[in-house]
């Protein structure tokens, strides 16, 4: 009769967990950690709210030729025309359609964005995961360098070689990309300190697993989260650094159209107070994209850490 | 039944601020196919670094500067990393003290155990995959096709250690390091993991080196028995003559120090006083001088040596209370030997 009452009794491992254990395990087997994350992140407002206007950001990107209404580089004959039906955010002091120009530019930024920080993510990554894993000299090398990159002006660095090399998307891109690195690879560095002192790495060792199979398969996955948010704010610092330098000139060439040579025309102060269809819409863009990241930045980092902290 | 082990007379150092440290010293064992030795003292009494010397798992700044550790025969001590590699997880695999610690969070079961089996035995993914199963089902997990995709979150501190055990003994081993594999665990795991690891030693002829402080687990478990202290092996003999006829003074304080069943109520556990003395600051003579009851002048100054002495079993002692015994023993083989010849 007891046994009855009791199906667990005859379970060895079911019997040494107490009720709300078994419950918590009962839930964590029906969803994976990524399931989790996932959830959480798309409960916390901000950062859904974040996602939706980037996923918007992202479509407009890559249907910029259908969306667009004209060519961004066609020339209307009356310039500096006030919004109206045919030119719904008007025409720019050489009469280009703004709205198709915007359009247009939202590629520029988000290939910056994104190009930029796959490329230093990629350098960041390796060199922290040398420097903490094999620590002594490799360490002392790879860290006093990483101080020498830290230590320089970024944006004064960014615009000089950008003057060196030339302004072009592809150059700004490489640019930011080579020299974002020292904060991803100080992240890594710190993370790989504590996680190779853990038993499974120890573990991976004597099981007799090869060095660069423990850094890349053992090592890294631990290290991600910290590092996919850093990238996420990265993304938005890239795409306002694009705009300055497209501000300043060192950007995207004109006539090519990127958010931030468009708010160039705002220099003057007649377009300032009395067209600004020429410099709202762009700054607008620019504070969407640059916010929207950052609330994904925020909700990402609260739904990672929650995870690890429960 | 050849000879599997031979560790002789191994020093392990390690470099510090202050110089070099030694924290394992002279000690000596040997092990057979399917045997299981214990090396048990108390916490920092060298235990660990003597297998992680076997394993060359030691930290950086520290090394084996004398002795030899023979494997069927090769010697480890020197060699090269690469070399290393191929032995362990393959000849010699290991289990570690905290089984929430020793999986990857990150990678499922099934990767972790696959990992090791594609890596030594050269099998392919979805051999590895059954293998690893039939594996799991093998340490008594149920659900064992389920569980190769689960994270190891989902798993309980006892499950966890039956990955682990699944692992180590997945290719193999000729010789298996458990370093206080129950510690972690409680009583009742203890025990399941205990008789797993007994079953799956007469099943494979695995060798064990077992590392505890736990008196209990050795009598479960043990052939052989090295007490350690401060770095050194005091005693070693056979585990029923250890439990029947301990000798040296230290081994005698932990019998003592052990709740016994016929002890009467009111009875209270004797503690060894004092602590081991310090890495830095190691004694001229014997090191547990400062803690034994039978403490002679000569102790101060002499170190002892590991001595065997005539008893059923092999038996050694390092103290100088049985200086007699040794001698005896001694001289009864040098008499054996002259009769032989």
């Amino acid at each position: 009769m007891a046994m009855k009452l009791n199906p667990n009794r005859n379970v060895p491992e079911a019997a040494d967990l107490t009720s709300k254990e078994a419950v918590l395990e009962e839930l964590g087997r029906e969803e994976s950690y990524l399931h989790m994350v996932t959830r959480r992140f798309l409960k916390h407002k901000m950062a859904f709210f974040g996602l939706i206007v980037f996923a918007i950001f992202v479509l407009v990107a890559l249907l910029a030729p259908v969306l667009a209404p004209y060519d961004p580089n066609k020339i209307f004959g009356d310039f500096d025309a006030s919004p109206s039906s045919a030119h719904l955010l008007g025409t720019d002091q050489v009469g280009r359609d703004v709205l198709s120009r915007l359009i247009f530019g939202s590629q520029v930024s988000l290939t910056v964005g994104v190009g930029a920080v796959a490329i230093y993510v990629a350098i960041g990554i390796v060199l922290g995961l040398l420097a903490g894993y094999f620590g002594k000299w490799v360490d002392m090398i790879i860290m006093r360098i990483t101080d020498v990159f830290m230590s320089f002006p970024y944006f004064m660095v960014i615009l000089v070689l950008v003057s060196i090399v030339g302004p072009s998307l592809s150059n700004i891109t490489t640019v930011i990309g080579l020299l974002g690195w020292p904060a991803i690879a100080r992240l890594v560095r710190g993370s790989v300190l504590s996680i190779k002192e853990m038993d499974y790495v120890k573990a991976g060792v004597a099981l007799g697993y090869s060095t660069p199979k423990i850094i890349f398969q053992h090592i890294l996955p631990n290290a991600l989260a910290p590092i996919l948010v850093n990238a996420t704010f990265g993304v938005a610092s890239a795409i306002i650094m694009e705009a300055s330098l497209s501000f300043l000139g060192m950007g995207v060439r004109p006539p090519a159209a990127s958010w931030g040579n468009m708010l160039t025309e705002a220099e003057s102060i007649t377009v300032l107070s009395s067209q600004p269809w020429l410099w709202f819409p762009p700054g607008l863009m620019i504070l969407l994209a640059v916010l929207s990241i950052n609330f994904m930045g925020d909700g990402l980092r609260d739904a990672i850490e929650s995870q690890q902290a429960k | 039944m050849g000879e599997l082990l031979k560790v002789d007379k191994i020093k392990t150092e390690f470099k510090t601020d202050k110089g070099m440290v030694t924290s394992v010293d002279e000690v000596s064992f040997d092990l057979k196919e399917g045997e299981t030795i214990c090396l048990v003292g108390e916490s920092g009494c060298g235990k660990s670094v003597t297998s992680l010397s076997i394993m060359h798992l030691l930290d950086k700044n520290g090394s084996v500067t004398h002795g030899s550790i023979l494997l069927n025969g090769k010697e480890l001590v020197n060699m090269s990393e690469a070399e290393m590699r191929k032995v362990r997880g393959n000849e010699i695999s290991m289990i570690f003290q905290e089984p929430m610690t020793s999986l990857n969070p990150v990678l499922t079961i099934g990767d972790q155990l696959t990992e090791g089996i594609r890596l030594h035995m050269g099998y392919s993914k979805k051999e590895a995959r059954d293998y690893a199963v039939e594996m799991l089902k093998k340490v008594g997990i149920p659900r064992a096709e389920g569980i190769v995709d689960d994270y190891p979150h989902r798993l309980s501190g006892g499950m966890r250690q039956r990955v682990m055990i699944a692992m180590a003994l997945s290719c193999k081993p000729k010789l298996l390091i458990a370093d206080e594999p129950t510690t972690a665990l409680d009583v009742t795991i203890q025990a399941q993991i205990l008789k797993l690891m007994k079953g799956l030693r007469s099943e494979s002829k695995t060798a064990i080196i077992l590392i505890t402080h736990d008196l209990g687990v050795v009598a479960e478990m043990a052939d052989k028995v090295a007490v350690m202290y401060a770095g050194q092996v005091v005693e070693e003999t056979d585990v029923f003559t250890l439990f029947d006829n301990p000798k040296h003074p230290y081994t005698l304080g932990l019998m003592k120090s052990i709740p016994h069943i016929t002890n009467p109520d009111d009875m209270r556990l004797e503690s060894i006083p004092g602590s081991v003395p310090s890495v830095y600051n190691m004694p001229k003579g014997c090191r547990f001088y400062d803690r034994c009851p039978f403490a002679m002048k000569r102790c101060l100054e002499e170190k002892p040596e590991l001595r065997p002495i005539e008893d059923k079993k092999s038996h050694s002692i390092r103290c100088f209370l049985y200086e007699k015994e040794e001698r005896e023993f001694e001289e009864k083989k040098q008499d054996e030997k002259e009769v032989l010849s």
